[in-house]
């Protein structure tokens, strides 16, 4: 008897009848899936990209234990375009905002399966619904914390980028087994009703799909559509150019900027040489004046070899200018001409003998807080467009862009251009 | 051979790649947890990770559906009969901008009511003024927007 009292759905969500929207069913999911595959895909790899660019391997540059860690999959040369990780970087973060609707739909089309009844049906229902919870949570999860961060919002108290990247692994393993077990049922959607067919529906002609399965997404008892297909598509269509508009202003720059109206660095200050965005503000970083005044020196080291040089000295060193980005793991970016000392003079200066490739670690006079020092590589320190920069856009940098002196070089993530260096490790 | 293998899917519900294809994928993210059990904040974590899917499922998605359901037998009442003027439904013309202005709040919500403003401000210099009024400015230009398609929508009729 109370078998049978089981067998019965409690009230409410469980009960079939409860789900009315006649757009649910299996063909809608799978097209909504099949939109995301490919988002997905390229925030992942975007993001893989990212971890690998901080050169995780040399020096202190990794921010997750390496020894439990992959080693570098995807690393670009240093000779590649100056905006290629501000190109990466933008895309994780601009296709990312744009698939939340995306995202919501989704879960929208699917939600009467979290309330199925039995609420396991065998084994296999059961790991399934495991694995569910670890593609939603861990999607929502990446989603919440990659949104939170951008505006630099930290409202958990776990480091953000070991949850992120570990949290990414946990999402794309219940990803990629999602893709697997549902393709059978996205191809058997796409034969019975066509990849498109059910788009040329305007609201007259939009029908419930055919009654699938027990407990399946079609309403047994649908209400009146209230909207097509195409244009639920269009709604999220419209939700992702939305966020789009009033946010890759930041990334891209130049007349979009004005457009970028909710995006966290897309405004700008003011028309001075220096009045780009700040990543991390002097105040921020516990530097005092006398740390960048008068007194202070950069040391350069190789071995046991040491030179101390003043700013006066280093502006009397040949100068080069270049076009370059910061471009933040946020996702924003910002192109100016930084002009200074090349990296691989400095690295002659300490002592380096010609030709020998060589990593660097920067170091800021900064006491405390994170990426206060940061090691490129000895491809990065040959490029004659990695700089020691003393200028930036002909004046002198402001103290909050890194006065004296900052590092600045093609193709690294923001933070690896350390600001108010102190002293330089050069290293074979 | 296929007796054991109608076997096993009886008492398993799926083949034994299904078996397969879980084990794989739960070993690959039961790895990425224990990395971040080493983390000091590992509770937090799970609470995030556990609460995210719950909050989605259990509070957004009824409270928006509930938005949803209110706004149409509103508009529904208004109209006696769920259609507007001229028999264009306006319903889904107050839906869009809505959700959109919705989903706006919903990512950016840390600088439009603030909560970021205090680590925003030691990063930036700058406090994260203006992101209200911009995302009321928007708001108001969507449903303007809406308003605009659907006054050409009933003129056309």
């Amino acid at each position: 008897m109370l078998r049978d009292r089981l067998r019965e759905p409690p009230p409410g969500p469980f009960r079939p009848t409860f789900w009315r929207s006649p757009l649910r069913g299996p063909w809608l999911t799978s097209f909504l899936g099949t939109l995301l595959l490919p988002a997905i895909l390229i925030i992942v790899f975007t993001g893989l990209i990212s971890h690998d660019a901080y050169h995780p391997e040399l020096g202190r540059n990794a921010l997750v234990n390496q020894s439990a860690d992959i080693g570098p999959l995807i690393q670009f040369p240093a000779s590649w375009p100056s905006w290629i990780y501000a190109l990466t970087q933008g895309l994780h973060v601009t296709i990312g905002l744009i698939t939340i609707p995306l995202l919501l739909a989704k879960l929208w089309s699917v939600i009467p399966k979290l309330f199925q009844w039995p609420a396991v049906r065998n084994a296999a229902n059961a790991l399934e619904r495991v694995s569910l919870l670890l593609l939603v949570g861990g999607g929502l999860f990446e989603f919440a914390t990659g949104v939170v961060n951008i505006q630099d919002y930290y409202p958990f108290h776990f480091q953000f980028v070991v949850a992120h990247y570990y949290g990414a692994w946990v999402f794309f393993a219940a990803f990629l087994l999602h893709v697997t077990v549902k393709m059978p049922t996205v191809l058997r959607a796409y034969r019975e009703r066509g990849v498109l067919k059910p788009l040329r529906d305007d609201l007259l002609h939009t029908r419930p799909e055919p009654v699938d399965e027990p407990g399946g997404l079609v309403a047994i008892a649908p209400s009146k559509p209230t909207l097509s297909r195409r244009g639920l598509l269009a709604l999220v269509g419209g939700a992702s150019l939305t966020i789009l508009v009033l946010q890759v202003g930041e990334s891209i720059g130049g007349p979009l900027r004005r457009l970028a109206l909710l995006a966290p660095r897309g405004r700008v200050f003011g028309t001075g040489p220096n009045d780009f965005q700040i990543n991390q503000t002097t105040a921020a970083a516990a530097i005092t004046p006398e740390m960048i005044g008068p007194a202070w020196r950069l040391s350069l080291a190789y071995g046991s070899h040491k030179v101390s040089l003043t700013r006066a000295e280093l502006e009397s060193m040949p100068q080069h200018t270049h076009e370059l980005p910061i471009a933040c793991v946020e996702g924003w970016s910002t192109t100016q001409h930084w002009t200074g000392v090349r990296l691989s003079e400095l690295a002659a200066r300490a002592g380096v003998p010609a030709g020998m490739p060589v990593n660097v670690t920067s170091y800021s006079v900064q006491q405390s807080g994170s990426f206060r020092s940061a090691t490129l590589s000895p491809e990065q320190v040959a490029n004659d467009r990695s700089l020691l920069a003393l200028y930036v856009n002909g004046v002198a940098l402001s103290p909050d862009h890194g006065y004296p002196a900052r590092v600045i070089a093609p193709g690294v993530p923001g933070v690896h251009c350390t600001k108010w260096v102190g002293s330089m490790r050069f290293s074979a | 051979m296929s007796a054991l293998l109608a076997r096993f899917k009886r008492r398993y519900g799926a083949t034994p790649w299904h078996l397969l294809a879980h084990v794989i994928a739960f070993a690959v993210a039961a790895f990425a947890m224990v990395q971040l059990l080493d983390e000091r904040r590992w509770v937090n974590f799970l609470a995030w990770f556990i609460g995210a899917a719950l909050l989605h499922d259990l509070v957004l998605l009824p409270l928006y559906s509930a938005f949803d359901r209110i706004a149409h037998s509103r508009v529904g009442r208004l109209h006696r009969s769920r259609r507007g003027l001229r028999g264009v439904p306006i319903i889904n013309h107050i839906r869009a901008p809505a959700l959109i202005s919705g989903l706006l709040l919903l990512i950016y919500f840390p600088l439009i009511l603030g909560p970021a403003e205090p680590h925003y401000l030691l990063a930036t210099g700058h406090r994260p003024e203006g992101y209200l009024r911009n995302w009321l400015l928007i708001t108001a230009a969507l449903f303007a927007v809406s308003g605009v398609v659907y006054g050409v929508r009933v003129w056309r009729r």
